[in-house]
C-alpha cells in the first residue's frame, strides 16, 4: 500500500467500487430472472446463463444488420435490439417451459439435469451460428466515452448505463410483482400452490409466463453484458455459478434478497480482486457465501413460504 | 459363506451381474484391446469409481452432489504430488535454479517446497490421504449441510460453487498446484516406471479389482439395516426422523463414502494416465459424472459401470470423427435420459430384456417360474 496517497487511494475505492457496481447491475439483471423462476417453481434453469448469450447475441446481430443496411439508425437501433432481445429469449423460454420444463415439476434435480443438457445444446448451437470466437457488438456513440468528474476518476458510460438499465429492470419487475393482476396471481402460487389452484388460479399457466419473463429479463441481461465485454459462446456459463449463489446467499423468493446479495457479492469480489489476484479475490467472496450459507442456510432474508 | 454370498454379492442375481462385470473388464477387454486402448479403458474406469459413488449418494442417498469431482480431484492430486516428488529427485532436476522441487514450482520462481507438499515424500502418507483427505472434507460439507436440513437443490448448487473453488484455487495457484496444466511428467512408483506396457496392465487389472471391491462394498452397505434406511429415506424423509432416526448422520456417511470411492477413482485415474489437472476437477467433470450414473441408471451400481463405458466410448468416437456433434448428443442425453428413461440402462433392462428372457427360460421349460417372477421381484425389491 506505500505508494499510494491518500487521495489516490480515494480515486481506487471510486473506481473499484464502479467497477463493482457494473457487475453488480449483470449479476442483478441475471439473478432476477432466476429468483423469479426458482422463488416461484423451484426449478433450477442451468441454462439461464445461455438465454443472457442469445440477448447478447441478438445486439450483435442488430448492429451488424444496422451497421450494414441502415447506418443512419445506428444511434437508434439499441432500443429495438433489447426489446427484440427480451422478446426471443421470452419466446424460447415459454417453449422450454412447454416442451422440457413443466413435465419435470415433480423432480426438481431432473430439472437441473435437463436444463444442463439444454445449454450445452444451445452453446453447440452459437457456436455453429455465430463462430468460436467472441465477437462483441458495434455500440453507438452515446455509450462510448467516459464521465470525468475529476481528474483521477474516471467511469466509463457504458457502465453508467448498464446500472440505470438494472435499476429499471428492477423497479419494473417490482411493479409488476406487487402492482399487477398477474403479479398477485404470481405470488399467491409462490406462498401456496395448491390454495392458488383452489381459488381458480391457473397455475400452470402462471409457471409458463413466469418461467419465459425469467428467461426474457436474463436476454435484457445479455443486451448489457455487450456493452461492457465481449460475448462468446460459453459467456453465459460463466456467469452461471455466482448467479445461482447470489439467489441462494438472498434467500429464496425474496427480491429484496436479491438485490441485496448480488451487491454484497459483486462489491466484495472487485474490491477483493484489486488487493490480490483476480483469482484469489473469486475464491475469497465464493468461500465466505458457502461458510455463511453453511451458518444460515434459508439465506440473508426470508419470505415466508408454505411448502 | 452363506451370509457373504447374500450380503457381498447381492444373492445369485447380483453374484451373475458381478460375474460378468468381471469377465468383461478382465478377460474381454484385455483380450479384444491394444495396450493403447486398454488403458483408455482403464481411464474410464476410473471414472466408473465417481459414478458408483453417485449411485450410493443420489440414487439411494438422494442427495444430488455436483461436486463429485472435487473428491476425484483430491485423491488424484494426492497421488500425484507423491509421483512428482519422486520424478523431481535433486540429481534429474540439477539443471534447476533450485533442483529437487517439482519442475513447476522452478519455473513460477518457487524456490523451496511449500509445507503441505512435504509429507507426500512419503507413500504410506499418500495412500492414507487417498482416503482421508476427501473424508473430512466431504465430513465436513456433510455435517454442516445435513445437520442444518440443507437438501435439494440448495445442496446441488453449493457442491457446484465448492468444484467451482477449487478449481479456481488450483489454476491460480501455479506454482504451488502446477495450475492449468496440473501435475505432470509423472514418471515411477517406488523406481517402478509407471509408463511401460507391463506397468499399465497391471495397473489396469489392480484398477478393475479395486472396482469390483467397491461395487461389493456398496452392495454389504446396501444390505445392511443402514441400506434399508437410506431407501426409506429418501422416499419419505420425515418419517424416517419421526421414527426416532438421526437423519443427518445416515446422509453425512453416504455422502463420505461416495467422495471416498471417487477419490480411490482419482488416485488411479493419476496413476493409469500419468498426470492430474484440474479439467477433472471443475463444475464441468463433475456434472458428466451424474449423467455416468444416470445413464447406467442411478439405482444400479454395476449399471454405473456400463453407462461410464458408453459415455466415454461415445465421447471418444465423436470427437475423433464428429467434434461439433459431441456436445449436441451429450445434451440430448441428459434431456431423454431424464424425461423418458429416469432408471437408466439397468431400468431397460429390468423392463424389457430380463422379462423377454424370463419368457425364453419359461418356454424352454428349464427353471419356469421363479425366473418368472424375478423382475417382480427386484421391482419389489427396488421400492415399487
Amino acid at each position: 500500500m506505500g505508494g499510494y496517497s491518500l487521495s489516490d487511494l480515494w480515486s481506487i475505492l471510486v473506481m473499484q467500487g464502479f467497477s463493482g457496481l457494473s457487475l453488480f447491475s449483470v449479476l442483478l439483471l441475471m439473478a432476477l430472472g432466476l429468483a423469479i423462476i426458482f422463488g416461484q417453481m423451484g426449478v433450477i434453469n442451468m441454462a439461464h446463463g445461455e438465454f443472457m448469450t442469445i440477448g447478447a447475441y441478438t445486439i450483435y446481430f442488430f448492429s451488424k444488420i444496422t451497421e450494414k443496411y441502415f447506418p443512419g439508425l445506428m444511434p437508434f437501433y439499441f432500443v429495438v435490439a433489447i426489446i427484440a432481445a427480451f422478446s426471443i429469449a421470452f419466446l424460447i423460454g415459454y417453449l422450454v417451459e412447454y416442451v422440457l420444463i413443466r413435465h419435470l415439476y415433480k423432480r426438481p434435480l431432473d430439472t437441473l439435469l435437463a436444463t444442463w443438457g439444454l445449454s450445452l445444446i444451445m452453446q453447440q448451437i452459437f457456436r455453429s451460428m455465430f463462430g468460436a470466437r467472441e465477437v462483441s457488438a458495434t455500440l453507438p456513440n452515446w455509450l462510448m466515452g467516459s464521465w470525468k468528474p475529476t481528474p483521477d476518476i474516471d467511469i466509463p458510460l457504458n457502465g453508467l448505463f448498464v446500472m440505470a438499465m438494472s435499476i429499471v429492470v428492477t423497479l419494473v419487475v417490482v411493479l409488476f410483482l406487487y402492482r399487477s393482476n398477474w403479479g398477485l396471481k404470481v405470488r399467491a402460487t409462490t406462498q401456496n400452490r395448491i390454495m392458488a389452484g383452489a381459488v381458480g388460479i391457473n397455475t400452470r399457466k402462471i409457471d409458463r409466463i413466469t418461467f419465459a419473463t425469467g428467461c426474457g429479463i436474463a436476454g435484457i441481461a445479455g443486451a448489457c453484458f455487450t456493452t461492457i465485454a465481449s460475448t462468446g459462446p460459453t459467456s453465459g456459463s460463466l456467469y452461471i455459478v455466482d448467479t445461482f449463489l447470489v439467489v441462494v446467499f438472498g434467500g429464496s423468493a425474496s427480491l429484496f434478497g436479491t438485490v441485496a446479495s448480488a451487491f454484497t457479492i459483486a462489491q466484495a469480489q472487485s474490491i477483493l480482486t484489486f488487493f490480490m489476484t483476480n483469482a484469489m479475490g473469486k475464491v475469497v467472496t465464493l468461500l465466505a457465501i458457502i461458510i455463511i450459507l453453511m451458518m444460515r442456510p434459508e439465506g440473508l432474508f426470508t419470505s415466508k413460504v408454505r411448502k | 459363506m452363506n451370509s457373504f454370498y447374500s450380503k457381498w454379492l447381492g444373492g445369485k442375481h447380483g453374484a451373475i451381474e458381478l460375474a460378468i462385470l468381471a469377465a468383461f473388464i478382465f478377460v474381454v477387454m484385455p483380450l479384444w484391446l491394444d495396450i493403447f486402448r486398454l488403458n483408455m479403458v482403464g481411464k474410464y474406469l476410473t471414472y466408473a469409481f465417481a459414478a458408483v459413488g453417485l449411485v450410493m449418494v443420489w440414487g439411494y442417498g438422494g442427495i444430488l452432489s455436483l461436486g463429485q469431482g472435487v473428491f476425484f480431484g483430491i485423491g488424484g492430486y494426492c497421488m500425484a504430488m507423491f509421483l512428482k516428488l519422486e520424478a523431481s529427485d535433486p540429481v534429474s532436476t540439477a539443471h534447476q535454479t533450485t533442483p529437487g522441487i517439482p519442475d513447476f514450482m522452478d519455473w513460477n520462481q518457487v524456490t523451496h517446497l511449500p509445507l503441505f507438499w512435504e509429507p507426500f515424500h512419503s507413500l504410506t502418507f499418500t495412500l492414507i490421504a487417498v482416503v482421508v483427505a476427501p473424508l473430512v472434507m466431504a465430513y465436513i460439507i456433510g455435517a454442516a449441510m445435513f445437520k442444518r436440513r440443507v437438501g435439494g437443490v440448495y445442496f446441488s448448487i453449493i457442491t457446484q460453487a465448492i468444484a467451482a473453488i477449487l478449481t479456481i484455487l488450483v489454476v491460480g495457484q501455479q506454482g504451488m498446484t502446477g495450475g492449468i496444466n496440473g501435475i505432470t511428467d509423472l514418471k515411477t512408483l517406488h523406481g517402478w516406471n509407471i509408463n511401460s506396457d507391463a506397468a499399465k496392465y497391471a495397473l489396469y487389472y489392480v484398477n478393475g479389482a479395486l472396482l469390483i471391491g467397491v461395487i461389493m462394498l456398496c452392495k454389504f452397505v446396501l444390505s445392511s439395516k443402514l441400506g434399508r434406511l437410506l431407501l426409506a429415506m429418501r422416499d419419505k424423509e420425515d418419517r424416517v426422523r419421526f421414527s426416532g432416526y438421526d437423519v443427518a448422520n445416515f446422509k453425512i456417511f453416504t455422502f463420505c463414502l461416495g467422495a471416498v470411492i471417487s477419490a480411490i477413482g482419482g488416485a488411479m485415474f493419476t496413476l493409469q494416465v500419468g498426470f492430474m489437472s484440474p479439467s477433472f476437477v471443475g463444475i464441468v467433470p463433475s456434472i458428466e459424472m451424474v449423467i455416468f450414473a444416470a445413464i447406467g441408471g442411478r439405482m444400479s451400481l454395476v449399471g454405473a459401470v456400463y453407462g461410464t463405458l458408453l459415455v466415454n466410448y461415445g465421447k471418444t468416437v465423436f470427437s475423433e470423427s464428429f467434434p461439433s456433434l459431441w456436445l449436441f448428443f451429450m445434451g440430448a442425453m441428459f434431456i431423454v435420459v431424464v424425461m423418458f428413461f429416469p432408471k437408466g440402462l439397468s431400468g431397460l433392462y429390468d423392463t424389457y430384456l430380463k422379462v423377454w428372457l424370463g419368457h425364453l427360460v419359461t418356454k424352454f421349460g428349464k427353471s419356469g417360474l421363479p425366473e418368472k417372477l424375478n423382475p417382480i421381484k427386484t421391482e419389489l425389491q427396488n421400492g415399487k
